[in-house]
């Protein structure tokens, strides 16, 4: 019952779910392609966790379709179950158990699938096999969870945030192992909040706000779409009164900002195209309104550039 | 890690067993508190040397009646100076019943009917007062004296220690797991397998075998040891009977933690389910102690069904097939398929 790679691995139309007066989801469209790793980017809240939930059938929705390889789970729940490779964003698993036998209790769900040492050494638990789940690490605990959802070898893996709260280094740990696993060609549909994250290991994102998809494409696209090549960061001297609107206006438009300059950390950013000419321009207008500059730095645009620009907020406090 | 893939069922049961014998509260709260118990009501209720009857005589009672009492066997007898002495000594329950000079040269018994000692003491007094009077017994008495085992404080109580284990650990093991597993979302992981929903239920129920074993042989086993209590049935019958109880007590533990959220939560309703039965179910003390109006329910009761069985099959020997053992087991039968059916419906996987 292979999906052909033709049709979608994963199709949402017009998925809706609201919790009481809450609009979780507000009429929301996906199209996951076999094989590619899809990320649905957004801050918390943003109703991606209903979403995964919806397509992993954990959650029904008010309103919807959605069709998961091909089958939609009102059909084939059960099939879909022996498919689909899970990690959930808050479970704990049992603590008293072993990394072993942890993962021979998950592999004893599916009819067919990994062999348990296989995705212990694909996972790097080797030296903890016989370790108590209890005395894990975050970043161990997190590959454990990973390797029960690839126990039963799915052809497609639903990760909710699998890195929220982890160290850097944890977190590193696991992007390498996503990486690995779309090597293997196998479809990943991930959520995050991590701008990072979904730029280094997603294929095509969709940008997730207030239940909608508000971009998808991919971060490349995404970032180009901003039209700016640098974002320029300048700060003034402490003491200084505020800018004035008409100020930032002039500063903008000498500066040739493609998009609006936004206040952030004590200062200003500022897209721009042609950093040569914008940064004279701009260092000459801040002077024309004697204004001391403290600070001066750009940096390439990111995904979290793209989110501010669609929302006019940040990623991180939105 | 292992190179065969057991199947689920098995592997669900031994994350079951696991879970239990890793953590040594659980252990000492089926295995060990059981015994402290038994150990203690037993010696606490222990049949001693019949002891001597505390009465109290006052000094005004003539010398002759005194003297009688005095060699009296079973009696001690302590002097009292006047009506206010005797008054206190009956007040503080220091001594059964005051002898007092009564009319016609005769005496006054003083007691409290409803205390039993009391009218015990009071035939022994009596008979003691009117054989030093000169009564002659007409007819020709000897003691012949029995101490039969099963008729002990420790033979009712050790069946009913047992059936109140079996529901113990059945309903606290169920339910903290459960409530565990739903809190920490792992119910909810485990339902985004292919998992069998009816196969993790049953797991609990098959993981409440294996500790069946070690449980009822400990008890049944010390009861034989410490206390000599016997077990007049089979065993067969014996295990026969505590596995179904098992499995009812693990149905109806399914279907108090099949919604609860917190462990408080499953605490309560666990408590409000067993407290009744702690009470009407006959452990401690006879349940025909309760009004009749009331005794079909008591009787419908699991842990009385269970209480019951064991009973008739330990201390009276009764047969798989003799009257009080099948019926209490239709009716423990019909306690474990209801809770565990409806369980299955209502549980709350999330």
């Amino acid at each position: 019952m292979h999906a052909t790679d033709r049709s979608p691995a994963l199709l949402v139309r017009g998925l809706e779910k609201r919790y009481g007066d809450v609009v979780a989801v507000a009429g929301l469209d996906l199209e996951v392609h076999p094989g590619e790793c899809f990320g649905l980017l957004g801050p918390n809240g943003a109703g991606k966790t209903t979403t995964i939930e919806i397509c992993e059938g954990l959650t029904a929705p008010d309103a919807g379709d959605v069709v998961v390889l091909g089958h939609r789970w009102s059909e084939a729940g059960r099939e879909l179950r022996e498919r689909l490779g899970i990690q959930l964003q808050e479970t704990q698993l049992a603590e008293k158990l072993t990394v072993g036998e942890t993962l021979d209790l998950f592999r004893s769900f599916y009819r067919r699938g990994r062999d348990v040492r296989s995705v212990i050494a694909l996972v790097r638990l080797e030296e903890k096999v016989k370790a108590r789940v209890g005395t894990l690490s975050g970043g161990q605990k997190q590959r454990l969870a990973l390797g029960c959802a690839l126990v039963g070898d799915p052809d497609l893996v639903f990760l909710d945030e699998p890195t929220t709260g982890l160290d850097p280094q944890a977190r590193r740990q696991v992007w390498d192992l996503v990486e690995e696993l779309k090597a293997t060609g196998r479809t990943i549909v991930l959520t995050t909040h991590y701008m990072e994250e979904a730029e280094r290991l997603c294929e095509r994102i969709a940008i997730v706000d207030h239940g909608r998809v508000i971009a998808l494409d991919t971060p490349r696209r995404l970032v180009a779409g901003l039209g700016a090549d640098q974002i320029v960061f300048f700060s003034l001297t402490e003491g200084t009164p505020p800018l004035p609107p008409e100020t930032v206006v002039a500063i903008e438009r000498a500066a040739g900002a493609t998009h609006a300059a936004r206040p952030t950390d004590g200062g200003w950013e500022l897209p721009v195209r042609a950093t040569h000419e914008a940064i004279p321009a701009l260092l000459a207008e801040l002077d024309r309104h004697a204004l001391p500059l403290a600070e001066l730095r750009t940096h390439l645009p990111t995904l979290e550039d793209v989110f501010v620009s669609l929302t006019g907020r940040a990623l991180r406090d939105a | 890690m292992r190179d065969r893939v057991r199947p689920a069922i098995v592997e669900l049961t031994l994350v079951r067993l696991r879970e239990f014998v890793r953590e040594p509260e659980a252990m000492f709260w089926v295995f060990g508190f059981p015994l402290l118990l038994a150990l203690g009501l037993g010696i606490a209720f222990r049949n001693r040397a019949p002891e001597s009857v505390r009465i109290g005589v006052l000094e005004s009672v003539p010398a002759a009646i005194m003297a009688s009492l005095d060699s009296a066997e079973g009696l001690a007898v302590e002097r009292l100076a006047d009506d206010s002495a005797a008054r206190q000594a009956l007040r503080t329950a220091g001594v059964a019943l005051v002898v007092a000079p009564g009319p016609a040269r005769g005496v006054e018994y003083r007691f409290d009917p409803s205390r039993e000692d009391a009218r015990s003491a009071r035939l022994l007094v009596d008979d003691a007062v009117q054989r030093g009077a000169g009564r002659v017994s007409p007819l020709a008495v000897r003691e012949g004296i029995v101490r039969e085992r099963g008729a002990r404080y420790i033979d009712f109580f050790i069946p009913g220690l047992l059936a109140l284990n079996l529901m113990g650990s059945g309903v606290w093991s169920i339910g903290f797991a459960v409530v565990t597993a739903r809190k920490q979302k792992l119910l909810k992981r485990l339902v985004a397998t292919p998992m069998s929903r009816a196969e993790y239920l049953s797991s609990f129920l098959l993981s409440r075998l294996f500790f069946l074993v070690i449980e009822v042989g400990v008890l049944v086993g010390f009861g034989a040891l410490v206390f000599d209590v016997p077990v007049r049935g089979s065993l067969g019958t014996l295990a026969l009977v505590c596995l179904v109880a098992a499995l009812t007590f693990s149905a109806i533990g399914l279907l108090v933690s099949s919604r609860a959220r917190t462990v408080e939560a499953v605490s309560g309703l666990a408590n409000f389910v067993m407290l009744p039965m702690w009470i009407f179910s006959g452990v401690f003390f006879s349940s025909a102690n309760f009004p009749d109006a009331i005794q079909p329910l008591i009787q419908a009761l699991p842990l009385t069904a269970t209480a019951d069985a064991l009973r008739a099959v330990m201390l009276r020997g009764a047969a798989l097939g003799s009257a009080p053992v099948w019926t209490e087991l239709v009716i423990l039968l019909g306690w474990l398929v209801v809770p565990f059916v409806v369980a299955l419906r209502i549980f709350r996987w999330r």
